[in-house]
């Protein structure tokens, strides 16, 4: 079992302040795949007379470490320290056993970095990519995370998601007050910045599509309200707040409407707004509750949670509304649920019929049907698909505390994220950043 | 609206006369621990709320028109045994069902509120923690609902209800099992103008 503890380094990428009581997040990986491939990550060369301001190699492995599909060797066992391409000896790595190896070198221009660096495959001999990227100090960070990106997509096939971004609500006790905050942090937990703070609860955040903009639930007006807010200047309106519930806003994959749940008209249905006209439309009319909508990739359709047949199942309706159809069969309880970014799989909260009452993660194969069960928690909700679809960050609860856990879509791999204090919940993973 | 702010107002300007030291309204919001009516306390709903980017927050709330004419006095909402000083409804696991045992409990709430047209009631609906939060405001609000049929049934009108569901955002006891779980499945009937 790993442990990565992170100190509380802060880097201002944006405007929004960082409250003083938010701590970056811990991660820890409970389980991970018994094939973790080994990698040799050298420290990047540097030459220059200044202190280096990151270790932009620890940062790349810690990301690669965290999926649990790798595992680094350490760097003390290693025979020689290539920062360059020629500098390599293969069979320095080939005695490590080491799958792949990966060099940099970063070099200090006017207060630009530019770092340069190449991805091997060690038993083959071979360079597999290599890439240089220019940072300057607010963002070598991200650049680390970008190289990550780069490399993990070169091992594995698949694009990386470690340059985005995570929300969730925090809830903390100040003066026996309760204080809910609205936090986004880097993919690591790293950077952790308020984007709303309030005595009154904070739900529902949801990413637009271009990672700028979040729509959330506020209390903070005694009525659940609808608000959206610019993530970099923190400006912000209410686009909904008719009488009764106001929630569970989504953007659509194009950013030009939003999904949301009103029960201004006597219970909760699901309605469509225009972003450009603010005009409303409703999809659904049953008198049973109609939630939780999400839309498919294509925004043609959405899946929400109704209890029309007696118990919360999930549903998909047209965005022009008609007929809704039933998708879950399986278990007492469907809700909340997520699509895969492809659309493959949609991701909800599942009580199974014998599974003791408890609420765990599940995945609904589109395709074929099937659904599967990946956590084993009492109370797992709010599943989000990282934008690569490689992972599902949740809420959980570690002794009686909310904390946020993730599993990979194919269930092998579980992290468990924590800050420190309070409650954690409702993570959203973000888009790729543009 | 502009009814109903005036009336929030007026809440707070009588509990602030009435109950002025245990009222606190430094910004850091509303005690949500002790939510019984004698202490209900509304204040401006931005106080303690920050933007990031704005600032610090917003500060103050419009407190101009207040009438002084606030005190009611209602001793039968205070004497602890009238059915009036009840005021929570507790429900079965995903049910709106109101037990029998709340009947009369609310019929005389319901008396009350008829009797007394100028008086005004939120009814909070909750849920327990477990399942979704956003279905849980649903149903905390079906809750609520329930109630507020009833209500209407025996002779309060619309225009004094008025309903807002926390789903499972402010449990009245942290815990799990069902004995905690079954404290929190409720709905509370808070007199705001009184």
């Amino acid at each position: 079992m790993k442990l990565l503890k992170f100190a509380a380094l802060c880097i201002v990428l944006s405007v929004v302040s960082t409250t003083s009581w938010s701590k970056p997040l811990e991660i820890e990986i409970t389980k991970g795949v018994d094939t973790a491939l080994p990698i040799a990550i050298v420290p990047f060369g540097w030459n220059s007379a200044t202190v280096i301001p990151l270790d932009v190699a620890a940062v790349v492995t810690a990301d690669l470490q965290r999926t649990g599909l790798f595992e680094a060797i350490d760097d003390s066992d290693f025979l020689s320290a290539p920062t360059a391409i020629d500098d390599v000896e293969f069979r320095d790595w080939r005695l490590l056993n080491a799958s792949n190896l990966i060099i940099g070198d970063i070099t200090e221009d006017s207060d630009v970095y530019v770092i340069e660096f190449y991805v091997f495959d060690v038993f083959k001999g071979k360079k597999l990519t290599g890439y240089a990227l220019r940072a300057n100090k607010q963002n070598l960070r991200n650049a680390a995370h970008q190289i990550s990106d780069i490399v993990y997509e070169a091992l594995t096939g698949q694009p990386g998601a470690f340059a985005t971004r995570i929300a969730y609500v925090s809830v903390g006790e100040k003066a026996n007050k309760k204080r809910y905050s609205l936090q986004v942090s880097d993919a690591d937990g790293f950077n952790p910045q308020s984007l709303l703070t309030s005595p009154e609860p904070i739900l529902s955040p949801s990413w637009s599509p271009d990672g700028n903009q979040m729509a959330y639930v506020s209390y903070e007006e005694r009525r659940p309200r609808i608000y959206i807010q610019e993530v970099a200047t923190g400006k912000r309106e209410v686009i909904s707040s008719f009488p009764g519930l106001n929630g569970a806003p989504v953007w659509s994959p194009d950013g030009k409407k939003l999904a949301l749940v009103l029960s201004k008209d006597g219970n909760p249905d699901i309605y469509v707004m225009d972003m450009a006209s603010r005009e409303l439309t409703r999809l659904t009319t049953s008198t049973a509750i109609e939630t939780e909508p999400t839309w498919a990739p294509n925004g043609k359709m959405l899946a929400f949670t109704s209890d029309r047949g007696g118990n919360p199942q999930i549903y998909r309706i047209s965005v022009n509304g008609g007929r809704s159809e039933r998708l879950t069969f399986e278990g007492k309880y469907n809700a909340r649920p997520r699509f895969s970014p492809n659309g493959e799989f949609l991701a909800m909260v599942h009580v199974g019929n014998n599974s003791g009452g408890a609420y765990r993660i599940a995945v609904l194969d589109m395709d074929i049907g099937t659904l599967r069960v990946l956590t084993e928690g009492q109370l797992d909700e709010s599943p989000s698909f990282s934008p690569n679809g490689s992972m599902i960050i949740y809420a959980t609860e570690q002794q009686g505390r909310g904390v946020l856990a993730a599993v990979s879509t194919d269930g092998r791999v579980h992290q468990r994220l924590s800050i420190e204090d309070g409650d954690t919940r409702e993570p959203v993973w973000s888009p790729f950043k543009n | 609206m502009i009814t109903m702010i005036n009336r929030l107002l007026l809440a707070v300007l009588v509990i602030a006369m009435a109950a002025c030291s245990s009222t606190k309204q430094t910004g850091e919001g509303v005690d949500i621990e002790d939510r019984q009516p004698a202490e209900f306390s509304i204040e401006d709903g931005e106080d303690g709320v920050s933007i990031g980017g704005i600032g610090d927050g917003v500060s103050g709330g419009e407190t101009n028109g207040i009438g002084s004419d606030g005190s009611y006095s209602f001793t039968e909402l205070d004497d602890p045994d009238s059915p009036l000083s009840e005021r929570i409804i507790y429900f079965a696991s995903d049910s709106n069902v109101i037990g029998n045992e709340y009947t009369s409990m609310i019929e005389a709430h319901s008396r009350f509120l008829a009797d007394n047209p100028e008086v005004n009631v939120v009814l909070e609906g909750h849920t327990d923690e477990r399942g979704t939060r956003e279905y849980n405001l649903a149903l905390g609000e079906r809750r609520a609902k329930s109630v507020r049929d009833f209500l209407l049934l025996q002779g309060a009108s619309v225009s004094q209800v008025e309903m807002i569901s926390y789903g499972e955002e402010r449990p009245a006891q942290s815990g799990q099992g069902e004995s905690f779980w079954g404290q929190n499945r409720r709905v509370e009937i808070l007199y705001t103008n009184r």
